[in-house]
């Protein structure tokens, strides 16, 4: 065997190993425990999903955004739509267009729908917007969010305003949201070890030095902003059929702010330090509701969060991570 | 010009008047360590029930506005000598995440103490009152505010360009390394910077209560966003820009909703975010801003 197909093996059996391995985990999570345990679980890996999604975007390319629940709003109310049973259309959504009143879809299809529609939405506004660097550009997408709830809110015909749509059926299943997690994980990697991945950090480094090495700047921007939104948008399909509702509050601020400060102590730019960082802070915040609830000091486990990512700015600003990866993720996932 | 229209247009300059309040701090703060503080809206509600407070233990009203004012300055060095002073000189974006963080915490913890739910203010009845203008009439409560904001405001423009901690705090904005060389103390002039912007916002958070009566422990957060948005339209660092722009954001927003049919009230907030992307677009700088800063 050629050393090439030896590297190209690696590059696709350990990753497979890994994921069978993951997928061990979950049939046992799946069978063994609770309904309530695989509902976390589940909550947990859209998590992951979401903060590898915004480390390609805030980490690789440098764009700090917080617009990832705007996505994820406009991503899950669409699926939702497409999924809704055409029976209860009628009266729930009087507004809606006749050939979306008359349709219903599979998840998947509708994920995907909902996810690209996510992304036409982040192109759109990507062009004015990714001309702003920094906090500016944080406080625009910060407004993005509260834009595209006024707007979701308002649109009763079709969302059902504040009261938003529930009964979704709950075609969520733990399964599912493992295989986009694996999905999203394994692509973003990829990306990463990519040419593209390799421009997004020249970008995030120095923007002018990149331009002068021939990088378009603006589309690699728009890459990392528009993937990003593509899975922000699935994540909000596959959360809205899990728990079964979604209203215009669904996805808030302080979502974007726990994903934010996932990927911050990860490492900005580092995958594994997102994986592992969405897993530890959903683990702690939910280990820490009977806390909440026993002591009726609701809000504990965010404030936990927040401290947390205050310590780690205070004596480990590059996070856990920094923006590599560590050596035996790059043993098992190839570059 | 018909009683409908004036309202109207108090309406504005009393909302105007908060949002200028809470922006003249975010630029201050802005202008001398180029921190955009989300944690800034949140001194507006810790200001309100500070002020509820004070109120159900009787303390007089002219005690309550010095106290609440010390109050938020007292939680702004606070904020900056435990958080900000160790993180400066990171990138820009660690503060801000920091800034985001501690209003998360603010937030959080007024829940816990307080609960989600919301509290009925107590003002004096007098307020309510009606004093006729001679072209119509406004309440005592909204030309309160204008008159007692004006005031302030006065009063923050001579303390920055008379006193030499203000002179010590926009030599600092201009330069921290020269003003350093030139023996002024910066860590002084940032404290100041944070301390007086904070008395501003938990005033504004005093009359925002006495303006909307009801208070709870996430009101800030809009507020100090949309004050954001004030102070980007006169220009981020700029004091004046930043009244100016308060009163612009006021003013536009409650003529959106009192010009255009009912059905688009609903829309308010997406119409001031839409405002903000576009001048950000158009006019990065803001209408006193400098341009010779890096923003967009």
């Amino acid at each position: 065997m050629s050393e090439v197909q030896a590297s190209t093996l690696s590059k696709i059996a350990r990753p497979l190993a890994l994921a069978a391995l993951g997928a061990g985990l979950v049939a046992f999570v799946d069978i063994r425990l609770s309904d309530y345990m695989a509902t976390l679980a589940a909550i947990t890996l859209v998590n992951v999903m979401l903060a590898s999604s915004l480390a390609l975007t805030n980490g690789l390319t440098g764009l700090f955004s917080l617009g990832h629940p705007a996505f994820m709003t406009i991503g899950g109310y669409v699926a939702a739509i497409l999924i809704f049973p055409v029976q209860r259309k009628g009266f729930m959504m009087p507004d809606l267009p006749a050939f979306l009143a008359s349709l219903q879809l599979d998840l998947l299809p509708a994920l995907v729908i909902g996810g690209a529609v996510a992304a036409l939405a982040a192109l759109v506004i990507g062009f004015p917007v990714l001309r702003l660097r920094g906090h500016y550009l944080a406080v625009a997408t910060l407004g993005l969010i509260i834009i595209v709830r006024v707007l979701v809110n308002n649109w009763d015909g079709v969302t059902r305003g504040g009261m938003g749509l529930n009964g979704l059926p709950r075609l969520t299943s733990l399964w599912w949201v493992y295989g986009w997690t694996v999905l999203t994980v394994y692509a973003c990697w990829r990306i990463k070890h990519s040419s593209v991945g390799r421009a997004m950090m020249a970008v995030r480094e120095n923007e002018m030095a990149a331009r002068c090495m021939g990088i378009s700047a603006v589309s690699v921007k728009m890459w990392g902003f528009v993937l990003g939104a593509f899975f922000a948008g699935v994540a909000g399909g596959l959360m809205a059929h899990l728990i079964t509702v979604i209203t215009p509050g669904t996805y808030s601020v302080l979502l974007a702010f726990n994903l934010v400060v996932m990927v911050v102590i990860g490492g900005m730019g580092s995958l594994t330090g997102a994986v592992l960082a969405a897993i530890a802070l959903s683990v702690l915040s939910e280990s820490l509701r009977p806390a909440e609830e026993a002591l009726e000091l609701y809000g504990l486990s965010q404030v936990a969060v927040a401290l947390c990512l205050i310590l780690v700015l205070l004596f480990r600003p590059r996070g856990v991570f920094g923006s590599g990866e560590p050596r035996w993720a790059r043993y098992i996932m190839g570059r | 010009m018909s009683q409908y229209y004036l309202q109207q247009i108090v309406n504005g300059l009393t909302l105007g008047s908060l949002y200028a309040l809470v922006a003249i701090g975010f630029s201050m703060i802005y202008g001398i360590v180029r921190l955009i503080n989300f944690a800034h809206g949140d001194i507006l509600m810790v200001g309100a029930f500070s002020t509820l407070a004070m109120v159900l233990g009787g303390v007089p009203w002219p005690f309550i506005v010095l106290f609440v004012a010390g109050l938020g300055a007292l939680a702004g060095v606070t904020i900056e000598a435990v958080v900000f002073r160790s993180m400066r000189g990171a990138p820009q974006v660690t503060g801000f995440i920091a800034t985001l963080a501690l209003s998360i915490i603010i937030q959080n913890a007024g829940i816990m103490i307080l609960s989600g739910q919301p509290r009925n203010f107590l003002f004096p009845a007098a307020m309510r009152e009606r004093i006729d203008l001679g072209i119509g009439t406004a309440s005592l409560i909204d030309l309160a505010i204008i008159g007692l904001t004006l005031v302030i405001i006065a009063g923050a423009v001579t303390l920055v360009h008379r006193t030499k901690l203000g002179i010590a705090m926009r030599a600092t904005a201009e330069s921290v390394t020269t003003a350093q060389l030139m023996g002024i103390n910066i860590n002084r002039a940032i404290a100041t910077a944070f301390g007086l912007g904070s008395a501003l916002a938990a005033v504004a958070g005093l009359m925002w209560g006495g303006k909307f009566g009801q208070i709870d422990p996430l009101m800030g957060f809009i507020p100090g966003l949309k004050a954001f948005v004030a102070s980007v339209i006169g220009g981020v660092g700029s004091i004046p820009g930043a009244m100016a722009g308060g009163y612009i954001l006021g003013l536009a927003e409650v003529l959106f909703v009192g010009l255009l049919p009912p059905e688009y009230s609903g829309y308010r907030d997406a119409f001031v975010f839409s405002l903000l992307i576009v001048i950000l677009l158009v006019r990065p700088h803001g209408l006193f801003g400098r341009a010779d800063e890096e923003r967009a």
